[in-house]
């Protein structure tokens, strides 16, 4: 079963034209720079086409994406008293939730640019940090932005985006959990469908 | 005359008072808001405040200004700024910090035409965040309860007492004569929600309860600061993993040679080098 994952993994890696045994840090680069050439040249995501951005991160981000951990990492203890089915059903719709997010920011893009910052990957280490800034081309602030990745057989996976210090996958454990205080994991799975279903009008009518 | 300044002192005095006088009727289930109640009121008078006056002004703003006076603007506070982060950094122990946004203030006064040319960025001194809340969190003060204050939005109680000293200590609050000063605040005030006005839609987007994720952002984006970027990563509470509250985490600054062989091996693994300059 595991070296059947390991298989799909592998061929997940190499279905989007990446070498396997890619550094962390060069994986983060080729994508942000294959994205972001994407974005500056089309005029319709700059527009806010927030449809055609979610087709772009499906295809191209969401491969590196372990979307089960940050799942786990944003129900914290919760994750444990949920079912499998549960689990299955509260990763599928968070996973909806942080593509739209995720595609909303890239229509919001401005001729900004990104620097890598030096990264060094020691001997053995399955779990990094690979940190970027984005510079603002006009008026605003640098802000720092942050993947962590975790190594699952031969690919790097994020598992978490640090925008200035803020976990957008730990920024959810309080309010996942005051939901599930109250409504219990059904009711959490609810609040993530109708919010989704939510953004799905907006998006439409954009 | 600086008549208003120790008034509008007074006004944030009040709000922490009335604050604290809430504090003990409305409780709610999470110890870092222990006054759920009064601050989700603060934040829908906020939204509606924003909604209303602030964010049309700020987008109007936007519209009229090229985006090279806005960066211009954005400089010229900035550097007035840098001035107040030096003490801040001076304040924490951070000489060498100090000194470069000093150096800061003094290239970008001069060859950046008072200030509204950011030079010194470019010169490769990088631009400090610092405020007195931060000093304190330095310091070892923790955060307190979360707080909304009318106007000033999100705050911990530390940070609000290093509000009310940010505000005395703020050259622009403190300049004469009023008027400038008064047009320069809120020249200041759109021009810093002009900047944030791309944020919206994505917090939009993101949050399944607005209030809280702009609670927890502003929680994890402070400890951020106080750390430069460093903080140690929090303990997984994810499946698996022993039990432990999720608010148990350390708000007081362990010096990191200390930290380091204290910790577990799981935090060692994740708390990150300083980065190299």
């Amino acid at each position: 079963m595991k070296s059947l994952f390991a298989l799909i993994g592998g061929l997940l890696v190499a279905a989007t034209a990446m070498a396997q045994d890619v550094g962390p840090d060069v994986l983060v680069k080729t994508v942000t720079n294959e994205v972001l050439d994407i974005v500056r040249k089309d005029k319709d995501i700059q527009s806010g086409n927030t449809k055609k951005a979610i087709d772009l991160v499906e295809i191209k981000v969401l491969p590196h994406f372990n979307f089960t951990r940050m799942t786990q990492l944003a129900m914290a203890r919760d994750w444990r008293i949920a079912s499998a089915a549960q689990q299955k059903v509260l990763t599928d719709e968070f996973h909806v939730l942080l593509v739209r997010t995720y595609a909303k920011a890239l229509t919001e893009y401005k001729n900004q640019t990104v620097h890598f910052k030096p990264f060094v990957l020691k001997a053995g280490e399955t779990d990094v940090r690979v940190r970027t800034e984005i510079k603002q081309a006009g008026a605003g602030k640098n802000v720092e932005l942050d993947y962590w990745l975790e190594k699952s057989g031969a690919a790097w996976k994020v598992y978490d985006i640090e925008v200035g210090g803020i976990s957008l996958i730990t920024n959810y454990r309080e309010s996942f959990a005051s939901e599930v205080r109250n409504n219990g994991i059904e009711g959490l799975i609810k609040s993530l469908q109708a919010k989704n279903k939510s953004g799905e009008a907006t998006s439409v009518k954009k | 005359m600086k008549t208003t300044l120790p008034a509008r002192i007074k006004s944030v005095a009040v709000a922490i008072a009335a604050v604290g006088l809430l504090a003990g009727c409305a409780t709610s289930g999470n110890p870092k808001d222990p006054i759920e109640g009064f601050n989700r009121a603060m934040f829908a008078f906020n939204e509606g405040l924003d909604a209303a006056i602030v964010k049309p002004v700020a987008k109007g703003y936007e519209a009229v200004l090229p985006s090279p006076i806005r960066t211009g603007v954005t400089n010229f506070f900035a550097n007035i700024e840098d001035l107040f982060v030096g003490v801040n950094n001076l304040l924490q122990g951070k000489v060498p910090e100090a000194f470069s946004d000093l150096g800061r203030v003094v290239i970008n006064s001069t060859v950046g035409l008072l200030g509204l040319i950011d030079f010194a960025s470019d010169a490769g001194l990088e631009k400090h965040d610092e405020d007195f809340g931060q000093t304190f969190g330095r310091w070892g003060v923790g955060n307190g309860a979360y707080v909304v204050i009318p106007v000033f939005g999100p705050r911990t109680a530390r940070d609000t007492v290093g509000l009310v000293l940010d505000i005395a200590a703020d050259p622009v609050a403190n300049h004469n004569p009023e008027r400038t000063r008064d047009l320069a605040l809120a020249l200041r005030f759109v021009n810093d929600r002009a900047n944030l006005l791309p944020a919206d839609k994505v917090i939009e987007e993101a949050a399944l309860d607005k209030y809280s994720y702009m609670r927890d952002a502003y929680l994890q984006r402070r400890r951020n600061l106080i750390h430069d970027g460093n903080p140690p990563r929090e303990i997984e509470a994810d499946a698996g993993s022993t039990d432990h509250p999720l608010t148990a985490e350390a708000e007081v600054i362990e010096p990191r040679a200390a930290l380091v062989p204290a910790a577990p091996a799981m935090l060692v693994a994740r708390t990150q080098p300083p980065e190299a300059k």
